[in-house]
């Protein structure tokens, strides 16, 4: 303890002398002022770059007003433009990405961390990792061309019969939609799930394990009542982090989905996202469509920023609580 | 004598503990019955989670590897026409589009990235931590508002498609993945190496570039090859502002093509042949990002090995 704070000590000393609050001598000038430099470049960068959407999208705030946000119809043929089916489109494809990885994700992190022998860990860590190594357009690819036939002849049809072709698995099934897009979306935010729940399960003091163990509970009862439980923070972190990457994800989904922005009637329907409408049809857009866009854009950053913003902090709690 | 114990009722406290302890060996073996079955309930997750990557990289070698080619991979593409259904050209275009855009890319970024990270390893103030809060978030932020701020910036004012303005998009998306890498590399240099530079009667400066850094170049070199990782595999950014080109043009301020951008393309075509080469090249993106990838850990770990 005590070793502890006088390293602290020193270490604050230090970057007072280093470069810290303090005006730097003389000699140090030109260091201190170029890391500053760096910085301040980045957020001028950031500045433009909000700045950049928010005056985008100016005319259609003006011109079309809360509308955008609350219109059901997205059809630049007739200049109408409201982003509720989008919008729907974006949560109804993360909430389900997120049922379908959050689960899995969780499972081959405690699996991971309490079940794998030693030599296996590193290994099989890696590979999970790969998954978020591949890119996006991949993922789009072999979506397209790998799981629309089998969604198509396999997996729909037999949703379907699950629910007697009752909601949310109704009407015409072709492989392409809402479903196909969640499904794509829970395997690219695996990997993020997977790696920071990791992080704050094994966090976990070893203790509140051991003492459950020699309380009689067995492996898995200490898992879901003990380790979980105490993990809650970072896995919700986890889980807002995989949210963030499931809302902003474009090409894989634009390439999916199916772009059809109408408001989904079930999950087996085509729609359209925020980014895959902007991915879509930026390059034909202009005028009053390219302003309608940067609305899309800027309801995309406020979105996916908080959302972030949520995950940094809920993650920075947990590992902090345990440290 | 011995006739008077035997009739005595059977002691009523060994008697409970006798019931206790059966009971509880039956529940002993049901919970752990339960915990295996759970057990199995978890690896099977993790045999699902491995599934997506095994089929991927199957379907990537199954369709991509008759495609490959050295003239696929140098020659223009050459577009099919009704007579000419088959045509397959190659991608020479893409991957001088990709070489440049993310080359020039990692130019501008590293060195900016790195004096970022420095100063947020070496300072502590409030504007360091909103730096930091808003670093981390960019990192988090779809890739595709990048490429309507390069849209507007670029592509407006220079009324033009072009190769510029996709490095600058690439460029805004690789500077916060490598400044969180440098800073967590930086923080981890021991303190006492930069004060005992010090204590030398080095600059700052100086101590940064030939103590601080050169310690932190593993962490770095991972940082900035996974970032061009990710940078090389990026579609929706470059999509908006590239325009396209099918013929090979090292010059950025022209329209260009980049390898994610091809495949997106060629997998909206009806031919089979540019869906073919969709693979093709989805293949040899997949084994650039692999080997940046597994390259970063492998250099890194030599390199810490060397510093030993």
């Amino acid at each position: 303890m005590t070793e502890e704070s006088s390293s602290t000590k020193t270490r604050l000393l230090s970057r007072d002398l280093t470069g810290g609050i303090h005006p730097p001598v003389k000699s140090d000038l030109g260091y201190w002022l170029s890391i500053r430099a760096g910085a301040l470049i980045f957020g001028a960068a950031i500045v433009l770059f909000v700045w950049s959407i928010l005056h985008q999208s100016l005319s259609a705030w003006t011109s079309h007003g809360i509308h955008i946000l609350t219109g059901t119809v997205w059809s630049p043929s007739t200049s109408n433009y409201g982003a509720l089916p989008l919008i729907l489109a974006t949560l109804i494809t993360t909430a389900v990405a997120l049922l379908v990885a959050v689960p899995i994700g969780l499972g081959t992190s405690l699996t991971i961390i309490f079940f794998l022998p030693q030599r296996l860990k590193t290994p099989i860590t890696s590979l999970v990792e790969l998954l978020a190594a591949v890119p996006s357009v991949v993922y789009g690819l072999w979506g397209l061309f790998v799981l629309v036939p089998w969604m198509n002849t396999t997996i729909e049809p037999k949703l379907a019969s699950i629910t007697g072709g009752g909601f949310p698995f109704n009407g015409a099934t072709n492989g392409f939609g809402l479903l196909l897009a969640s499904i794509v979306l829970s395997v690219m935010i695996l990997p993020t799930i997977v790696a920071i729940s990791r992080d704050v399960i094994a966090a976990v003091p070893h203790e509140q394990i051991e003492g459950a163990l020699s309380l009689g509970a067995t492996k898995s009862q200490t898992l879901l009542k003990v380790v979980l439980p105490e993990a809650r923070t970072g896995i919700f972190g986890a889980i807002t982090l995989g949210a963030g990457r499931a809302l902003g994800e474009t090409i894989a989904v634009a390439m999916v989905i199916g772009s059809n922005p109408q408001i989904p009637k079930s999950l087996f329907s085509t729609g359209a996202t925020l980014s895959s409408t902007i991915a879509t049809e930026f390059g034909e857009a202009s005028g009053a469509q390219l302003a309608a866009l940067g609305a899309l854009a800027l309801i995309l950053m406020v979105i996916t920023a908080s959302v972030n913003a949520g995950a940094r902090t809920l993650t920075r709690r947990a590992l902090r609580g345990h440290a | 004598m011995t006739d008077v114990l035997m009739d005595l009722p059977p002691d009523p406290i060994l008697e409970r503990r006798r019931v206790i302890q059966e009971t509880a060996s039956k529940k002993i073996g049901r919970r752990q019955l339960n915990s295996r079955i759970l057990s199995g309930v978890f690896g099977l997750t993790l045999v699902l989670s491995l599934i997506p990557l095994v089929s991927v990289l199957a379907t990537l070698i199954k369709r991509g590897v008759g495609v490959i080619s050295w003239g696929f991979l140098t020659h223009d593409p050459i577009q099919p026409t009704l007579i000419n259904q088959n045509a397959v050209g190659g991608i020479g275009n893409a991957m001088v589009g990709s070489l440049v855009v993310d080359g020039i890319a990692a130019l501008v970024a590293v060195p900016l990235a790195i004096l970022i990270g420095l100063y947020l390893a070496e300072t502590e103030s409030r504007t360091a931590n909103f730096m930091r809060a808003i670093t981390e978030i960019m990192t988090g932020l779809p890739s595709i508002l990048l490429g309507v701020f390069a849209y507007i910036y670029i592509v407006l004012t220079m009324k033009a498609y072009s190769g510029f303005a996709a490095i600058v998009a690439i460029t805004f998306l690789m500077v916060p993945v490598i400044t969180k890498a440098a800073e967590t590399a930086i923080r981890g240099v021991p303190h006492t190496l930069r004060e005992a530079g010090l204590a030398l009667g080095a600059r700052n400066s100086k101590v940064s570039r030939g103590v601080i850094l050169p310690v932190a170049a593993p962490g770095l070199i991972t940082g900035v090859l996974l970032s061009l990782a990710r940078a090389v595999g990026e579609t929706a950014p470059i999509l908006l502002v590239i325009g396209i080109s099918g013929r090979t043009d090292w010059n950025p301020f022209h329209q260009m093509s980049a390898l994610p951008l091809d495949i997106y393309q060629d997998s909206a075509s009806g031919y089979a042949s540019q869906q073919q080469e969709a693979w093709g090249i989805a293949l040899v993106l997949v084994v650039a990002v692999l080997v940046l990838s597994l390259g970063s850990r492998f250099v890194a770990a030599r390199m810490r090995r060397e510093q030993r």
